[in-house]
């Protein structure tokens, strides 16, 4: 995982099985009240919500971009060995032509590697954009899909490889247990699920726990909206040896900050401080591995 | 009956949390006769609420993944050094290819001087076809990690086609799934009505305007209905006056309700209980029945 | 033209055309020397995750095909179809056999272009 880090710049990833459970409104609270310099990456690159809660304005975009191939007619001779080895269709051999198709490539180098003329060169491909700001103590990283792109997992890779080395990092993941959670979680060192006490919150926990496993990566609960019957959660909680971080309580108020696009850790200081409380819990787990939060 | 007599519902909702699949199990119950389709196949919950027994199973394969052969590995790397997705490690003396990670594009399969390397096809998940109390209804799981390409999604509203030409059944109601990716425009395009449920807050707008802007775009006729509206009464004004414009009806408005949550807890749809969203939910199945 | 393609879920030219191409069940090839028929299937076009349309096309090209009838072609099979000199006539007939005799009668024209989105 992430041995070769500085002990202080671990990563916590934010995420939960299904969407609308308050992942992101964790996430950003978390970040606020995190009480030192922190970068919050917002990896739910469809969908990007964070900058709309912390409005940050002077953010400087990257481009993140694949490598694509480009044919040379002149090289050509129509052999058919790209196409053939092909397996996402982004490039096609019709008897004299090789013809690209960019949005469905997956940037793998196959094709350039077989074609037996040196007819194929790589070129970069504008898949998405990055933004970076910087909002009070929060370094910012948004991560947005170009329109059209249908594979997601490198434009979450280009939110990665802006985060810098030695600051700690939390990242919001997109809802899920699919490709584009994974390429989030991948070099996390702890992950936080935010689940609700419904059958539905419970039963979608249980895929991203399953993902958890299958990642080795530690996970606590933090479950949203607490006003209901908890016995079930609470007991795969014991079972599943899941601490549960924080419980946010089915307060009206929370959901009325968070649907002005106001952050509830400022509005409501007694929630500032739970979340304070979140941080302080998660920086101590991280930092001393083997003890529990 | 000819596919030309079915029509087909999708309920989708942008961001995922809105209530998409209580309105559409409410829907199930409230339909006279209808397929029902989860085409969520990432975190398939409808089933939760429609109990259903299932009578078929199958296998979802999607793609392929390379698998080193252990013993016929001679530990030359030279499978790693050409992976771009970073999906092969050395481990002792062998490679050894991580199976989440791996792309499936078989660069390392076609370079391995030895042979060493496998390339079958992936098993992604499964698919069902069950029985319920509204209906039958076809549903899916995508195995943990898998690519959500929506190719599964298309095999569910496939099937669900084929259950409704053969029981004579003319509505299918499908439980979309969140964002506006590949899953979303396969559980979309060609389908009669896409129903978007979103709730008063400025993302639930944000991405409201996004699913609209693809229903445009595959020329697919859309609604709109606001859940939990009476916690942002401003925003739900702003946000039916931005279906509007956006060219989609506006089919009612679903109030904040416990009963909700209540019906999950007892396996049952809000309109199965005495429930004031249940009864919200009702006015909005009207609305949308004319639509379709 | 000599051979043509009809998108169809059918065997036989009485089968209904099917609007789609990139998943299409299967496509009817037409010779218009021989006066014959046969089936090809389109099965790479429907297990396709992304990238049907290509597939499908792909499928026609490799299978001799000049001339393709179908009721909606997206852009990426259109380009495929453009690049090996396939044309391409959108027809909502019924059945092949009526878009057959659609196409026949010169009352078709051919596409310039794509003329729905890719998904379609």
């Amino acid at each position: 995982m992430a041995a070769a880090r500085k002990q202080n710049s671990y990563r916590i990833a934010v995420a939960s099985g299904k969407g609308g459970t308050g992942k992101t409104t964790v996430a950003l609270n978390l970040a606020v009240m995190f009480g030192e310099p922190v970068q919050l990456a917002d990896c739910d690159v469809e969908e990007p919500n964070d900058n709309l809660f912390l409005r940050c304005e002077q953010l400087t975009p990257h481009e993140v971009t694949m490598l694509v191939p480009e044919v040379d007619p002149q090289r050509c001779n129509g052999c058919g060995a790209c196409g053939e080895l092909c397996q996402f269709r982004g490039i096609v051999s019709l008897g004299s032509r090789a013809l690209v198709f960019p949005e469905l490539c997956h940037g793998c180098g196959g094709c350039a590697l077989v074609c037996p003329t040196g007819a194929l060169t790589e070129r970069r491909h504008r898949i998405g954009t990055i933004s970076v700001g910087q909002s009070g103590l929060i370094r910012q990283i948004e991560g947005r899909l170009e329109v059209g792109v249908s594979l997601v997992p490198p434009v979450i890779r280009g939110v990665r490889d802006q985060l810098l080395d030695d600051v700690p990092a939390i990242l919001d993941a997109p809802p899920g247990t699919s490709c584009p959670v994974v390429a989030t979680l991948r070099e996390s060192d702890y992950l936080v699920l935010v689940t609700d006490p419904t059958p539905f919150g419970l039963h979608d926990l249980k895929l991203a726990v399953a993902l958890a496993k299958e990642l080795r990566l530690p996970c606590g609960v933090v479950v949203n909206r607490v006003g209901e019957d908890l016995v079930g959660l609470h007991r795969y909680c014991q079972d599943e040896n899941l601490p549960i971080l924080l419980s946010l309580p089915d307060d009206r108020q929370i959901a009325e900050v968070t649907s002005r696009g106001d952050l509830v850790a400022l509005a409501l200081p007694e929630y500032g401080l739970m979340f304070s409380e979140l941080a302080t819990k998660l920086k101590h787990n991280l930092t001393h591995p083997g003890g529990t939060p | 009956m000819s596919k030309d007599h079915i029509r087909e519902l999708v309920v989708l909702s942008g961001k995922g949390g809105t209530g998409k699949t209580s309105v559409t199990a409410s829907f199930a119950l409230l339909a006279n006769k209808a397929v029902l389709a989860d085409c969520d196949v990432d975190a398939a919950d409808l089933h939760l609420l429609l109990t259903p027994m299932v009578e078929q199973r199958h296998a979802f394969m999607s793609g392929h993944e390379a698998v080193i052969r252990q013993q016929d590995c001679t530990g030359c790397g030279i499978c790693m050094d050409s992976c771009r997705f970073d999906a092969i490690r050395k481990d002792g003396t062998v490679c050894r290819i991580d199976p989440v990670a791996c792309e499936g594009c078989s660069v390392c399969y076609r370079l391995c001087p030895d042979k060493a390397i496998d390339f079958p096809e992936r098993v992604c998940g499964e698919w069902m076809v069950s029985g319920t109390r509204c209906g039958p209804m076809v549903h899916a799981q995508l195995g943990v990690a898998a690519e959500n390409s929506g190719k599964l999604v298309t095999t569910v509203r496939e099937q669900a086609w084929a259950v409704a030409v053969d029981k004579r059944i003319p509505l299918i109601i499908s439980d979309g799934p969140p964002g506006i990716g590949c899953p979303v425009i396969a559980s979309l395009s060609g389908v009669s009505l896409a129903l978007v449920v979103t709730e008063p807050t400025v993302s639930g707008l944000h991405d409201l305007q996004r699913v609209l802007a693809l229903a445009r775009h595959f020329s697919v006729p859309a609604a709109v209905c606001v859940n939990k509206w009476d916690i942002n009464p401003q925003q739900t004004e702003k946000i039916e006056a931005a279906a509007r414009s956006a060219g989609a009806a506006v089919t009612g408005r679903i109030r904040y309700d416990r009963s909700v949550t209540q019906a999950q807890l007892q396996q049952k749809a809000a309109v199965e209980l005495d429930s004031g969203a249940g009864d919200d939910i009702r006015v909005i199945w009207k609305q949308v029945t004319e639509l379709l | 033209m000599n051979t043509i393609a009809f998108t169809t879920a059918g065997q036989e030219l009485a089968a209904a055309l099917d609007p789609r191409f990139g998943r299409a069940a299967n496509f009817l090839i037409y010779d218009t020397a021989q006066k014959s028929t046969r089936i090809i299937k389109n099965q790479q076009g429907r297990s396709a995750a992304q990238g049907a349309g290509i597939q499908a096309a792909e499928t026609i090209v490799r299978a001799g095909v000049d001339t393709l009838v179908t009721g909606h072609c997206g852009p990426k099979a259109f380009k495929v179809l453009a690049a090996a000199d396939v044309q391409v006539f959108n027809c909502n007939a019924a059945t092949v056999d009526e878009a057959l005799h659609e196409l026949l009668a010169g009352r078709l024209t051919a596409a310039e272009n794509s003329d729905v989105e890719g998904h379609w």
